[in-house]
């Protein structure tokens, strides 16, 4: 048993435990961010590549699934997979693009087609405009199991959260992930070793764009609204920074990040838009002296006291 | 007079309004260019800083009686000595590492400034008097020509041009040129670089405050009129590249325009069109129209 095995094993037993302690809906909120922030952090920790447009694919995943049931009255988990599909097709288009340029300009470039995106939200009918979608059903799960019920959901959110991370898990740990640290490290050697580079990008982002979509329309089922939140870019430096706070390119950091940057802003809901200014303090205080995030930090110091997990 | 059935004073209006806005795409994006230039990073702050001129102009006039013509000198001085304030504090830390943590750093700054003002002004905005001076307007016949738009046009193009001036051709120009190239050869021939650096981000960060100073009486002092304006910058230096300085002022421009034409023909379109453009440019020229590949 290693280290990330008691990860698991301890995210399992707190994910179980977690509604009979916290109210709900809060932890389902943090598992969709969560799970959002661990698919923004296969980009950014394990390829290297900063995307400032994920909250495109959780917001427009977010109004696929959201229109899917509301309008065609698809069943949930049907919305769930238009939603994540179309998120993937919408990271195509971004992938496509934005990797054809490096670096900084990858960022540029997300965070302008995110624009757009919030633009086209901002003006198609079907998207509520300002007002979103609201009172969207959650509908039964398989025609089974009806998801109203709040406990019921949340083991299904649970689920969801739970099988998106194995994904992510799975990918870094096969050999498309080991090409994609390798990327991250040293990009041309990587193509002279003969790797096709652009065309493990565009996968690692394809990937990480459809389980952002995926958590976004988990949000919309657990919150029955999409809104113009969502696609907003305030959105997406949250979880540039859920995922700093809680370790870049660290399996659980994300996790971590997302849960304090969720709870900080459920429990400090009354300071308003010091909020705002909080989460900026938060990003500088992050880049200028805590560059690990915690669970790197903890990593640090794990390894530094000489005791092997 | 109908062009394209559009009324003849209607599309002069949107070009004008396209070729001010052009004007502070210009202005930014050549800041952008030039702090990118030395400092490899690219500042997130920069409409955060630009509302700050903004602001500044207004709290000058409102609290301290400072009329217009003295805010479009001191303001820029002073945002720019704020900008070498971060300089000094917060960037020289990050020129050793990647220089994604640069613009995320500035991101964090730019959401500080942004929550500040709104804590203080809300997001309703404040209206700033168009100067006595610059009042009133030309009647050129086909279209009214307001002083004050005509003025931004002018002093921007002015702006533009004499910073292209200073870069290209004269001898503090050719530092900085220089140390865009290689800052340790620079520094080798005895010129303090790190002095260079700070001057340098504080001018840019001055650009943008001036740019700020000139909309405040055109457009709503608005907290969030810095973040809406940074994203579409963005897209403007992706389009354009950073490699010129002539390439941002003549994108700058040019993508004004054609958003102002935009307006016209098709406004559901306005918002959208610049960066559509960018992903056409990114398909056919990925580096940028007056770019290179670095």
């Amino acid at each position: 048993m290693n280290g990330k095995h008691i990860g698991w094993i301890v995210l399992l037993l707190i994910g179980l435990a977690a509604p009979f302690v916290v109210y709900p809906v809060l932890v389902m909120k943090i598992l969709c961010f969560a799970l959002f922030a661990c698919a923004f952090n296969l980009l950014l920790g394990y390829t290297g590549l900063l995307s400032f447009g994920h909250a495109a694919f959780l917001g427009s995943a977010g109004y696929i699934c959201g229109y899917s049931m509301q309008s065609l009255g698809l069943s949930p988990e049907l919305g769930l997979l238009a939603g994540s599909a179309g998120a993937a097709a919408l990271g195509f288009i971004f992938g496509s693009l934005a990797i054809r340029r490096a670096g900084i300009y990858f960022a540029m470039i997300t965070l302008a087609l995110a624009q757009l995106v919030y633009f086209l939200a901002l003006q198609f009918p079907f998207t509520g405009g300002e007002d979103g979608m609201q009172g969207i059903p959650r509908g039964r799960l398989l025609g089974l199991i009806d998801l109203s019920d709040t406990m019921n959901m949340y083991f299904f959110v649970l689920a969801v959260f739970l099988f998106g991370f194995w994904v992510i898990d799975r990918a870094i740990d096969s050999p498309f992930g080991q090409v994609l640290k390798a990327i991250r490290e040293n990009e041309p050697r990587a193509i002279s070793l003969g790797y096709d580079v652009d065309r493990y990008k565009l996968l690692a982002f394809v990937l990480s764009a459809a389980l952002a979509g995926l958590a976004g329309a988990t949000k919309t089922l657990v919150f029955q609204l999409a809104s113009l939140t969502d696609v907003h870019w305030h959105m997406s430096g949250e979880v540039v920074l859920m995922t700093l706070l809680g370790g870049v390119g660290t399996v659980f950091g994300p996790i971590v990040g997302a849960t304090i940057v969720v709870s900080l802003q459920n429990y400090g809901a009354e300071l308003g838009q010091w909020v705002t200014v909080l989460t900026g303090a938060i990003f500088v205080l992050c880049v200028l002296a805590f560059r690990r995030g915690v669970v790197g930090e903890v990593a640090h110091l794990i390894k530094r006291s000489g005791i092997r997990p | 007079m109908d062009i394209f059935g559009i009324p003849i004073q209607a599309l002069m209006g949107q070009l004008l309004i396209g070729l001010i806005n052009g004007s502070f795409y210009a202005i930014l994006s050549l800041g952008l260019a030039i702090i990118f230039g030395l400092l490899n990073i690219i500042n997130f702050a920069h409409g955060a800083l630009y509302m700050m001129g903004a602001f500044c102009a207004w709290i000058g006039l409102t609290w301290l009686g400072l009329n217009y013509w003295v805010a479009l000198v001191a303001v820029p001085v002073v945002v720019g000595a704020f900008g070498m304030l971060i300089e000094r504090t917060m960037l020289k830390h990050l020129y050793q590492l990647d220089h994604l943590y640069g613009l995320l750093l500035t991101f964090g700054l730019a959401l500080i400034i942004e929550g500040l003002f709104r804590y203080r002004f809300g997001i309703s905005g404040e209206s700033y008097p168009v100067p006595e001076l610059l009042s009133g307007g030309f009647n050129l016949g086909f279209m009214f020509l307001p002083k004050y738009r005509a003025w931004v046009v002018a002093v921007s193009l002015v702006v533009c041009f004499g910073s292209w001036f200073i870069i290209e051709r004269t001898k503090l120009g050719s530092y900085l040129r220089a140390g865009t190239e290689n800052p340790q050869l620079l520094q080798a021939f005895g010129i303090n670089v790190p002095l260079m650096i700070t001057l340098t981000y504080g001018f840019g960060v001055a650009l943008a405050a001036f740019a700020g100073v000139l909309a405040a009486p055109v457009l709503q002092v608005n907290p969030v009129m810095g973040s809406n304006l940074i994203i579409v910058v963005f897209a403007v230096v992706v389009i354009g590249g950073m490699g010129s300085i002539m390439g941002s002022i003549v994108t700058g421009l040019g993508l004004g325009l054609i958003e102002g034409l935009t307006r016209v023909f098709y406004p559901e379109a306005s918002a959208v069109v610049i960066f559509v453009i960018m992903g056409i440019v990114l398909l056919l020229r990925p580096a940028g129209l007056f770019g290179r590949e670095r």
